[in-house]
């Protein structure tokens, strides 16, 4: 569905995809997971075909995106980071509207519309302008926007992100049942859960390249260890390096941070017990199961990024 | 003109064609908005009133003051003279109030355009269509202000019809330049030096008077903008005086429409597909 090799992309100086290979197959999802300004939505915006790449091989639905943009985009669907909705028009007419720009003829359109409408829940807003919808809905009605041409590949900007734990959980249950139906889905997230909860597959990005790439179980388990546990001490702020330094040996990796001190070890109990045994007394222990943020925090580092 | 905009064609089309169904798309967005509610309906009528005061205040009020003008070799009330002036502004107004305050809304904030960029729809069928859009709207002031001349006897019936297209050209030159000025715009503060541009040439470009009138050098700098052309063609096919004179002012009128889409394209390419 979508190839790329080598893909470069540069606004004057700056570089901001520089060098990666992706390859997403017939009713994958995939997923680009990195920090802000990792490249993830210059990538997109390729792959969506309104931003030429600088350089590389870029090939979608076995096309060129440079010569054959138009006839690629009547089979995306694209869902951007922000909304962008139009003001101007009601709820049914946002999608009747952007049906007509497929060429879709009126009567389809609005047939699509009402199904899409059921499909994201948003039939009774269907006469409302949009201003009035809560951030849920919007990207909830950006999302049945984007499905209007029945696309083969849906490509999703952070979709999630600014929506309260509801709607979160909404539309990820909307995009897995899309997903069901054979659609490629290609998003991009900084969200973790997120991407444990859709990806198949994800590609980590930092710095414009690809740091790692795999499932979100392989990925957890090459960067990061099965459990990880997480240790506070009462007069932590200062001393957390000193106590991560009492802990070396134990576990594969220690990383104190200024709360807390990470320890990274396949077996937490017992990597706790050796803790205790070296008469260290954490004021508050927890022992969980490693995430992708372990392994995010890992690959991209600590440090704000912007 | 088309061939302009095929050489115009940008790396992100197909084909160097445009595609009709797409324009029209684009076209039926802005109908769409004009059922959804009433605040387009506002800002469409309010822009047909400007022009047809000043007719009623300075051509028919002042024009009681000053009493018949001889110009173009002929005696005319000034109210007739005033008329055809205030109807290529008003095609002027309706076509730059769309493609620049609307398009530059739709541009900036709305992201309009992205969201039609995220479909088959190519930046110059949005150029096409929005230019469309707003000589429709200029086209249906002059359509209204020409029964407002008929019915006032500041026009024969003849030279309404021979006016009509011609504020249709009006409409569609200064639509393009205003799509080109809204790429250009930075923002809300940009609109009040088109506004004083926009009254300038309003003001001078022969519409209360004769140019002659002017000092030498200033007439010269009159002919140099796009008003006084509008104005001396609608105003010559309006009054019936015909000359080889219209032709250049139509051929002023096209350039200037194939230049304003032609950079329009360009511009709104650079900004939406960077």
């Amino acid at each position: 569905m979508i190839f790329a090799r080598d893909l470069v992309k540069r606004f004057g100086d700056f570089t901001a995809v520089n060098g990666i290979d992706v390859e997403v197959a017939p009713g994958e999802a995939f997923g680009f997971l990195g920090p802000n300004g990792a490249g993830k939505s210059s990538t997109m915006r390729m792959i969506s075909c309104v931003s030429a790449p600088t350089s590389g091989e870029l090939r979608i639905l076995g096309m060129d995106p440079v010569r054959d943009g138009t006839r690629i985009r009547a089979r995306l669907g694209v869902c951007p980071q922000l909304d962008h909705l139009d003001p101007d028009l009601t709820v049914r007419e946002n999608l009747t509207t952007y049906a007509r720009y497929f060429g879709l003829s009126r009567a389809e359109g609005r047939r699509r519309a009402d199904e899409l409408l059921d499909f994201v829940q948003l039939r009774d807003r269907a006469g409302s302008m949009v201003e009035p919808l809560s951030g849920g809905m919007k990207r909830r009605l950006t999302i049945a926007r984007a499905m209007i041409n029945e696309p083969d590949i849906v490509l999703l900007d952070e979709p999630t992100t600014g929506l309260d734990p509801q709607a979160r959980h909404l539309l990820w249950e909307r995009l897995f049942r899309l997903k069901q139906r054979g659609t490629t889905l290609v998003l991009t997230t900084h969200y973790m859960d997120e991407a444990e909860q859709l990806c198949d597959r994800l590609v980590v990005m930092d710095g414009g390249k690809i740091v790692a790439e795999g499932s979100p179980r392989s990925l957890i388990e090459t960067y990061s260890t099965a459990e990880v546990v997480e240790l506070r001490f009462p007069d932590g702020l200062d001393l957390n390096a000193d106590y991560a330094a009492k802990m070396s040996g134990i576990g594969e990796r220690v990383d104190p941070l200024p709360d807390r001190v990470l320890l990274y070890a396949d077996d937490g109990d017992a990597a706790l017990t050796e803790v205790h045994r070296r008469g260290l007394t954490p004021s508050s222990v927890l022992v969980r199961r490693s995430t992708l943020e372990d392994v995010f925090l890992h690959l991209t580092g600590r440090t704000l990024v912007d | 003109m088309l061939t302009t905009l095929a050489a115009a064609r940008s790396t992100r089309a197909t084909r160097p064609g445009l595609s009709t169904t797409r324009v029209g798309a684009v076209i039926g967005r802005n109908v769409g908005a004009l059922r959804s509610g009433p605040s387009y309906w506002i800002v469409l009528v309010s822009g047909f009133f400007e022009p047809l005061l000043y007719l009623l205040s300075i051509g028919v009020g002042v024009g009681a003051l000053v009493g018949d003008l001889t110009a173009y070799g002929r005696t005319m009330p000034y109210a007739a003279f005033v008329a055809p002036a205030m109807l290529a502004v008003s095609a002027m107004t309706g076509a730059l109030a769309e493609t620049t305050f609307n398009v530059f809304f739709k541009l900036k904030y709305a992201k309009t355009y992205e969201a039609m960029l995220t479909t088959p729809v190519r930046p110059v069928e949005i150029a096409f269509g929005e230019l469309t859009w707003a000589t429709v709207r200029g086209s249906l002031y002059t359509a209204i202000f020409l029964g407002v001349m008929v019915a006032l006897g500041l026009a024969p019936v003849g030279g309404a019809l021979a006016a009509f297209p011609a504020t249709i050209l009006v409409s569609l030159a200064f639509g393009a330049v205003g799509l080109t000025i809204s790429t250009l715009m930075r923002g809300w503060q940009d609109f009040d030096l088109l506004n004083t541009g926009q009254f300038a040439m309003f003001l001078f470009s022969g519409t209360f008077s004769p140019v002659q009138n002017y000092p030498a050098w200033m007439e010269v700098l009159i002919q140099v903008t796009p008003l006084y052309h509008a104005v001396e063609l609608v105003r010559g096919l309006s009054l019936g005086v015909y000359g080889l004179g219209l032709l250049g002012h139509a051929a002023y009128l096209l350039v200037m429409l194939a230049a304003g889409l032609w950079f329009a394209a360009r511009r709104m390419e650079r900004l939406l597909c960077p």
